[in-house]
């Protein structure tokens, strides 16, 4: 049974229940290829995306879901907000309290922001990208989107390539295809390395064509400009040479291997703009699937019961 | 599972009850023709799969079958744990049919009031009957069976225990007391 009241870390569901939402997301998968997409599982509920940080599949993702689910969406961004005005963060969670919400979802530049949120307001918390630590609802995507093309994760092997040190998508992916019993690896330049990558479960590689052919997934981060101005790598374009996704490399990826990114893309940089538009390049999958996998995740969150209403 | 105070139904009464209900069907819809079952998950499938066999062997039509999850459509969303969610399966349109929902027990009728919603949802049925193996009483809503293989007036303590071949080793309907309702399977139909 699934009893969580909040998602702030992908640790905080066990196997099973990431299983079960997988599966309740296929289910939700189908309704959102109806003609009538709209159910009225949460009619009466109210959805706030608070978003503190600029995002646009993110937040979409969540109102779309919300939104098919019957509940009232409301979006509340940090521009214009008073948050600008210098509230603080406990101060905006007792007005959202207030306003009696029954899940949260919340994007903050800062990590951790999702928990601080989590110990004062009664409705649901999900985690929606907190900082450089953790965005588990994309984990669950990125896992429907494998289980979709690859089957089971287990025994695969996962290359994640990019800037791993700053990235919360690798921070909550990594360590839960090591439990799932995949084999996530590093792919990167030392410098975009965290201290310990072996605390995420992952094991490391620092040349991306050594390893290619072994790999069963090939999972690009984006790769932000202002984190290549010449500290980290030299330049975009050595980046891109070294650790780019193009079509030579394409040509070297074992059958059935697929491409996968969180998006936004940077063509050019860490995926070539031949690769972004083949057929093994699965991102637009992983966009539907963030619909149907966010629908299941409050569907089983509301769904868990009184019991756990009162914690 | 609870103890067994007694047999309802036994499996010839059952076959019995599935071939009358078969022919009323018939009567009613003056043949075979724009009717679709869809049975509700879980149990109900197994229901509509044995009734569109008896439809089959008085007609020669096959009907198709459809398999209905209501999970989404339950009023209780926020009161009961979420159960394991199945498949809904119909890949056939509704426009213009007669829907037959299929069921094993009648009970409360906020089943039936959540598959005719979902059923709503996928179409425009010409109308939307309801056949159900056994009518226990109790209802919460203005709802009624068009077919019923057998009414069983129960206490609200009592669970009606349904089991029907090929799911299950049998084909019987029991009434067992309903002190250990926990150790009751979920799958294992009845009450809805």
């Amino acid at each position: 049974m699934f009893a969580r009241h909040n998602l702030l870390t992908i640790d905080d569901l066990t196997n099973a229940e990431i299983e079960q939402t997988l599966s309740t997301a296929q289910s939700f998968k189908e309704i959102n290829e109806r003609e009538i997409k709209k159910l009225p599982t949460l009619r009466g509920l109210t959805v706030i995306n608070a978003f503190f940080e600029p995002s646009t599949r993110t937040r979409t993702s969540f109102e779309i879901a919300g939104k098919r689910l019957g509940a009232d969406v409301i979006n509340f961004s940090s521009s214009g907000s008073a948050t600008a005005k210098g509230e603080s963060l406990a101060d905006t969670a007792a007005t959202l309290d207030a306003m009696a919400c029954d899940i949260v979802v919340v994007r903050h530049r800062y990590s951790g922001a999702p928990a601080l949120l989590a110990g004062r307001m009664r409705g649901h918390i999900i985690n929606g990208g907190d900082g450089m630590h953790q965005h588990p609802t994309q984990t669950l995507l990125d896992l429907f989107t494998m289980q979709e093309h690859i089957g089971t994760v287990k025994g695969k092997t996962i290359g994640i390539v990019g800037d791993i040190a700053h990235s919360r998508v690798a921070g909550s992916l990594a360590p839960a295809l090591k439990r799932l019993g995949a084999t996530p690896v590093f792919i990167a330049p030392p410098t975009y390395l965290p201290a310990v990558p072996e605390e995420l479960g992952a094991e490391v590689a620092y040349a991306l064509d050594d390893i290619l052919a072994d790999l069963d997934v090939v999972y690009l981060l984006r790769i932000q400009g202002e984190r290549a101005d010449g500290r980290a790598v030299p330049s975009l374009r050595e980046y891109a040479t070294h650790f780019g996704m193009n079509r030579l490399r394409m040509e070297r990826l074992g059958a059935g291997a697929i491409v996968m990114h969180p998006g936004p893309m940077n063509r050019g940089v860490e995926i070539s703009a031949d690769v972004a538009d083949d057929a093994r390049c699965v991102v637009l999958d992983q966009v539907t699937a963030g619909v149907a996998v966010r629908m299941a995740l409050m569907y089983l969150m509301v769904g868990g019961g009184t019991d756990v209403a009162a914690t | 599972m609870g103890r067994v105070t007694s047999n309802v139904l036994d499996s010839t009464a059952i076959e019995r009850a599935l071939v009358r209900i078969a022919h009323e069907i018939i009567e009613a819809n003056k043949g075979a023709h724009d009717i679709v079952l869809v049975g509700i998950l879980t149990r109900g499938d197994v229901v509509a799969a044995r009734l569109a066999d008896a439809i089959e062997a008085i007609t020669g039509t096959r009907l198709p079958v459809g398999r209905l999850d209501i999970s989404f459509y339950r009023d209780d969303v926020r009161i009961q744990a979420a159960p394991q969610v199945h498949r809904t399966d119909i890949t056939f349109p509704l426009e213009g049919k007669t829907v037959v929902l299929v069921d094993d027990v009648l009970f409360t009728g906020r089943t039936i009031r959540a598959a005719m919603d979902a059923v709503m949802d996928f179409g425009r049925p010409a109308a939307i009957r309801l056949a159900v193996i056994i009518d226990r009483g109790h209802r919460e809503l203005p709802i009624r069976a068009d077919y019923v293989g057998k009414n069983v007036p129960s206490s609200v303590s009592e669970k009606i225990r349904v089991q029907l071949m090929p799911v299950d080793e049998c084909d019987s309907v029991d009434i067992v007391n309903g002190d250990d309702t926990d150790a009751s399977p979920v799958d294992a139909g009845g009450d809805t």
